[in-house]
């Protein structure tokens, strides 16, 4: 109890002066407040906003450990060191101590600099603004280093936290009021400023950008980026689900994000809703473009011939549609609040997605487009559902009356 | 100031602050987009722009009591498109470049809405000599809009100020990208025109809360 007796009297202290939401932040972080509610209250519920994120990034953490076996293995595989893995998601080959050092020591960094620069914009402004800290940043703060290729250089990164934070959130108020995902506004932004280090054959895996004009360069492709081109990787089905594969650090194991998936539904963090019905919109793209290739409509000349014709369910686990409609589509606030404006959200998200994906092979992430365009309409959506509502409403109550 | 009296000083000062046409008026928006990219061609257009409201302010002031209500909107759009051609000459005359760079944009003053606005709202009411000072005032404070934005989107998107490679060059990686410094692309790009605006909008806001609208 030590520290947080002392923690209790700094705060007393500092009460009233501009640093007193920074102490108080950090004091509900580790410890339950002194102060608490005794009396009077009407709703009791353990699931405040720390929790919800807390269980958000718990389903999180099986994707950065992942990750970080998948850099190093991508790594060594590219540059001819291991052989591939075989014999099942748990492959001896894969999850070596190589390959997770390699891993970890790349993306430890990505994690404290985006937390570091993140949570430090969230306390400068709740300085500024003197209301207290907002917890909004701790999954946001997770999940970018995951949706980053693994070379990002640091600074960029920085510099896109604080765009994302300060333009994509603090501008509108800060957590709960912002119109787009941060993560997503924070991947958007690195990608249209440094499209080098976003997209590509190169920066997918450890060290091929260094690598690049010396004998032994190593490609690193996405199977997106080399679809685009029109070409095929030779991935094994297997592969793409449990992960194997290059891309952004934490987005490529199907297998582990949906079982957070699934622990994001059993605890009801996450909206099955959303989760489903964007699945449903993107096998209904995928579908309508594997119909056009059966019709005969675009032929293999075709630049669009080798995405179209992938099968409609292979959409599902390549590329970060996974990842994005899991984690990304579901957050509580920029997605629709109502339960048929969910339903027409993620499928939208889920049909946009590929339809992106497809047709603009210079952008192949379908899925953060997508959801980003889908987080402006969230409320026009909501606003249509409600209103929809109130006409079935009054048009029952003119029938009773009549 | 001894030249100007009071009044007169604050038809040229308030525009710059807190009557400014592009972040209080939220006038002119498009060319502030279109053509911040570099900082030569937002100044040689903020030039224009200040040029042809304060001409045309005086023009028409001059015409105010001789001009019928009903016409006045198609005699103030001729006055506009007369001076616009003027200055687009004059630019293909003395920098044929930077007139190919504005390109369209040029021509396309005559849709600035300051000088419409200005028109109406002032010169159709004021002395000539008030209607200049509120031309140069209003074009000053488009212009210096207009100057912040090319100045942050020319640094950062480009590496350069007008022109001259500040912080090192990108091809040889001298000065600042021998460090591992990257151009950032999303400042070329017209959105971060309008973010770079809105910054401003909500510094100047937040330093001034009188110029927050009531909702």
């Amino acid at each position: 109890m030590g520290l947080k007796n002392k923690l209790h009297t700094l705060k007393e202290k500092y009460k009233g002066t501009k640093l007193a939401p920074a102490f108080g932040a950090i004091h509900t972080f580790l410890y339950l407040p002194n102060e608490t509610t005794h009396n009077g209250t009407h709703i009791k519920a353990a699931d405040d906003l720390k929790r919800t994120m807390n269980t958000v990034i718990l389903a999180l953490i099986p994707c950065l450990i992942f990750g970080m076996f998948n850099a190093g293995y991508q790594h060594y595989l590219a540059a001819g060191d291991i052989d591939a893995a075989t014999g099942g998601f748990f492959s001896s080959q894969f999850w070596t101590l190589d390959n997770f050092s390699l891993g970890f020591w790349k993306i430890i960094p990505l994690v404290i600099v985006s937390y570091g620069v993140g949570l430090g914009i969230e306390f400068l402004f709740a300085t500024i603004k003197n209301h207290e800290v907002e917890e909004g940043y701790l999954v946001t703060g997770m999940l970018v280093p995951l949706i980053v290729p693994i070379d990002i250089p640091l600074w960029m990164l920085a510099v896109a936290v604080a765009f994302g934070v300060v333009i994509g959130k603090e501008v509108f108020g800060g957590t709960g009021m912002n119109i787009l995902n941060p993560a997503l506004t924070i991947r958007a932004f690195l990608f249209f400023a440094y499209p080098t280090w976003m997209s590509g054959d190169k920066v997918w895996v450890q060290g091929a950008v260094e690598s690049i004009g010396k004998v032994d360069a190593i490609s690193g492709e996405t199977i997106l980026g080399s679809l685009g081109q029109g070409k095929h990787l030779a991935y094994s089905v297997w592969d793409m689900f449990y992960g194997f594969i290059p891309g952004s650090v934490g987005e490529t194991s199907t297998l582990l994000i949906l079982l957070g998936g699934l622990f994001l539904i059993f605890t009801k963090i996450g909206s099955w809703r959303i989760m489903l019905s964007s699945v449903v919109g993107a096998l209904v793209m995928g579908l309508i473009f594997n119909y056009i290739v059966d019709a005969n409509v675009i032929t293999e000349g075709s630049k669009f011939y080798a995405l179209m014709s992938t099968p409609f369910w292979e959409h599902l686990i390549i590329g970060g549609f996974a990842f994005g409609t899991v984690y990304m589509a579901t957050d509580p606030v920029t997605a629709s609040q109502t339960n048929k404006g969910k339903w027409i959200y993620g499928f939208l998200v889920g049909f946009l997605s590929i339809l992106i994906r497809v047709f603009n092979p210079a952008y192949p992430e379908g899925v953060m487009l997508a959801i980003l365009l889908m987080n402006v309409f969230a409320p026009t959506i909501d606003h249509y559902v409600v209103k929809g509502n109130i006409k079935q409403r009054q048009k029952r109550l003119k029938v009773k009356t009549a | 100031m001894g030249l100007l009296s009071r009044k007169d000083s604050k038809l040229l000062l308030d525009p710059l602050a807190d009557n400014n046409p592009i972040t209080i008026q939220v006038l002119g928006i498009c060319s502030a987009l279109a053509i911040t990219a570099q900082l030569k061609a937002a100044i040689v257009m903020a030039i224009s722009v200040t040029a042809v409201v304060a001409i045309g302010n005086v023009v028409i002031s001059l015409m105010r009591n001789i001009i019928p209500p009903k016409i006045r909107i198609i005699v103030q759009l001729v006055v506009v498109a007369v001076l616009v051609i003027l200055v687009d000459l004059i630019l293909k005359a003395y920098s044929y470049q930077l007139s190919k760079t504005l390109s369209v944009f040029v021509g396309l003053i005559i849709t600035n809405c300051i000088i419409m606005g200005r028109f109406e709202a002032f010169a159709l009411a004021n002395g000539p000599w008030r209607s200049f000072l509120d031309g140069i005032g209003n074009g000053a404070g488009y212009g210096l809009i207009l100057v912040i934005v090319g100045f942050f989107r020319e640094l950062l998107g480009s590496g350069t100020l007008l022109g001259f490679k500040v912080l090192g060059d990108p091809i040889a990686k001298t000065g600042l990208y021998a460090l591992g410094y990257e151009n950032n692309g999303f400042m070329l790009l017209s959105p971060m025109a309008l973010i770079v605006v809105g910054i401003i909008i909500w510094v100047q806001r937040s330093r001034n809360r009188a110029l927050i609208e009531d909702h």
